[in-house]
């Protein structure tokens, strides 16, 4: 793993000849009051890498894609992206960064007040660098290549089914041409053909615009298919105090061989002795 | 690792944990209020997000807004008649329904109506976009929420609502005449003499500066409601529920202490004509 070259201001040192990644997560612990989400995280991800996330509900998966694009802050640790830490930018500069992001949301989080078209274009709109003409090009395209045709444009949300909504949640995030695509469990709540769909989008997108992208998923299909880099997250419920909270780094080809009876008891889908312990908390 | 001390469950601490909870509170809405505070006069929000909140706030009140008035006037009216009829005082009426209404039901009774139109609406909405990551995504696309959603609504209150106070104080005035003059036979003359000579232009403008105070505290607290909601469709009701209880004790307060204000700032620049009570 390269280490992000040493600094106090945050900047990228310009002598330094190791390419740093372009996402770090240094010594990460998150708690939200006296919950615990995350606990001495260290993860790097590299440019033109797509890494999948993986784990059980609550193991902090959407925390992490949060914390990587600052909408939250770590209660103890650095988030560098690019080689700038993230807690030392300004308002001003936070926001810049972050459009070089795309974030595709669970629940699509589409704008209800505003048609597909508004909410396409929305941030091209409030940035202001295109022409009404190349704005309309722009969502046409983008549009047009997560496979929605223009009569959808005049849309609200509330009129499209799950998969159009993702869809067009993709095509919003895709519109700012980011560096770094960020999938939230992006097949949940979707039938096989769609989440097949979803798949292969991303792959197209993968193709199409060269990117970062970090996918967090449950989904073991969407991992093995998209992947270049497999991290599973375990519930520090359920780990003691010295135990890592990742419990495999590595290749698909690699997850396959993992033999921790935690990582294959999710990667194989299987309950074991899962309902025995719900069952006597009660839960 | 320090553990944690166990919560107090008797009066002290119980008291103790309500007041901190509600200084928490407090300082959570002060910071949120100059936040908003610092945005509005960094940049101005686009037309596109004024006109419809200016509609909503503004046009699509204006019907309730009146009823409210209307039914106050009348209702003043019809409670003072007797005491005034009795000590043979029946055209003072229009006095004491204009000054009423003018001075404190009118603003008063109209923001409470919009605390509960208005800001509990203004909650839910925010609340539910909180909970679908709407405001979430508007901080992914490079737009910051304050700005984009909470100045729009802070404007449209603060200037609207004074507005919408006149017009109440108007179909107020005009219900508690029609009561005077057309149900208990009032010379219209003399109940509409006195009425214009009891009410001041000070009663006037005070009438119409407390409604923009009323204005920031439901923007303020039903945006600042809206945006903390908890999840689910629970905490989109409770963030209604106490944008709208939170505005009217906010609403409260601060009528009392601006009256308080107002009087004591009349005293001093009208001395000789003694203290407004």
């Amino acid at each position: 793993m390269s280490s992000a070259p040493k600094q106090e201001s945050g900047t990228p040192h310009p002598s330094s000849l190791i390419p740093h990644p372009l996402i770090r997560l240094e010594q990460i612990s998150v708690q939200f009051g006296g919950q615990a989400v995350l606990r001495d995280i260290n993860l790097d991800v590299k440019r033109g890498q797509t890494l999948v996330v993986i784990g059980e509900s609550g193991c902090g998966k959407t925390v992490l894609l949060k914390l990587m694009i600052g909408l939250l802050r770590p209660t103890r640790g650095r988030v560098f992206f690019d080689g700038r830490d993230l807690a030392e930018l300004g308002d001003r500069e936070l926001t810049q960064q972050r459009l070089r992001f795309g974030f595709l949301f669970q629940g699509a989080a589409l704008f209800d007040s505003l048609t597909v078209f508004e909410n396409v274009a929305f941030s091209l709109r409030e940035q202001g660098a295109l022409d009404k003409e190349a704005i309309r090009e722009r969502v046409k395209q983008r549009l047009l290549e997560v496979g929605l045709p223009p009569e959808v444009e005049r849309k609200k949300p509330a009129e499209l089914s799950g998969g159009m909504k993702k869809r067009v949640g993709l095509a919003r995030a895709l519109a700012i041409e980011p560096e770094v695509m960020l999938y939230d469990e992006p097949t949940t709540g979707l039938d096989p053909i769609m989440s097949d769909v979803i798949n292969e989008l991303i792959l197209q997108t993968r193709r199409q615009h060269p990117m970062t992208s970090i996918v967090v998923t449950h989904d073991m299909k969407t991992a093995q298919k998209v992947a270049d880099r497999i991290v599973m997250f375990y519930p520090l419920s359920r780990l003691g105090a010295d135990e890592p909270q990742i419990l495999f780094s590595g290749s698909p080809a690699e997850l396959e061989h993992c033999q921790d009876m935690r990582v294959r008891q999710f990667v194989e889908g299987e309950a074991r002795e899962r309902l025995v312990e719900l069952a006597r908390d009660g839960k | 690792m320090a553990t944690a001390t166990r919560p107090r469950t008797d009066v002290i601490g119980v008291v103790g944990a309500v007041a901190q909870n509600a200084l928490n509170n407090l300082g959570d809405v002060a910071l949120f209020a100059g936040q908003m505070l610092a945005w509005l006069f960094r940049r101005a929000p686009c037309r596109g997000t004024m006109i419809p909140n200016f509609y909503y706030v503004g046009v699509r009140s204006v019907p309730v807004v009146a009823i409210t008035g209307t039914f106050i006037g009348m209702v003043l009216a019809v409670q003072s008649y007797s005491q005034f009829h009795s000590l043979g005082l029946d055209s003072r009426l229009g006095s004491i329904i204009n000054i009423s209404l003018i001075r404190e039901l009118g603003p008063v009774l109209a923001a409470t109506m919009l605390a509960g139109r208005v800001g509990s609406a203004m909650a839910a909405e925010l609340a539910t976009m909180r909970i679908t990551d709407q405001i979430d995504a508007l901080a992914c696309l490079g737009v910051n929420p304050v700005h984009y959603l909470v100045v729009p609504r802070f404007l449209a209150c603060v200037l609207l609502i004074p507005l919408l106070t006149i017009i109440a104080n108007f179909m107020g005035v005009m219900g508690g005449g029609l009561v005077c003059t057309k149900v208990y036979e009032i010379d219209a003359h003399h109940y509409w003499t006195h009425a214009r000579d009891y009410v001041g232009m000070w009663d006037i403008w005070m009438g119409l500066i407390k409604p923009m105070f009323f204005g920031s505290v439901i923007a303020i607290v039903s945006c600042h409601r809206g945006f903390n909601s908890s999840a689910g469709a629970e905490g989109v009701g409770r963030a209604a529920t106490q944008a709208f209880v939170t505005s009217f004790i906010g609403i409260l307060v601060l009528d009392f202490f601006l009256g308080m204000f107002f009087n004591t700032l009349y005293d001093r620049i009208w001395p000789a004509t003694g203290a407004r009570l």
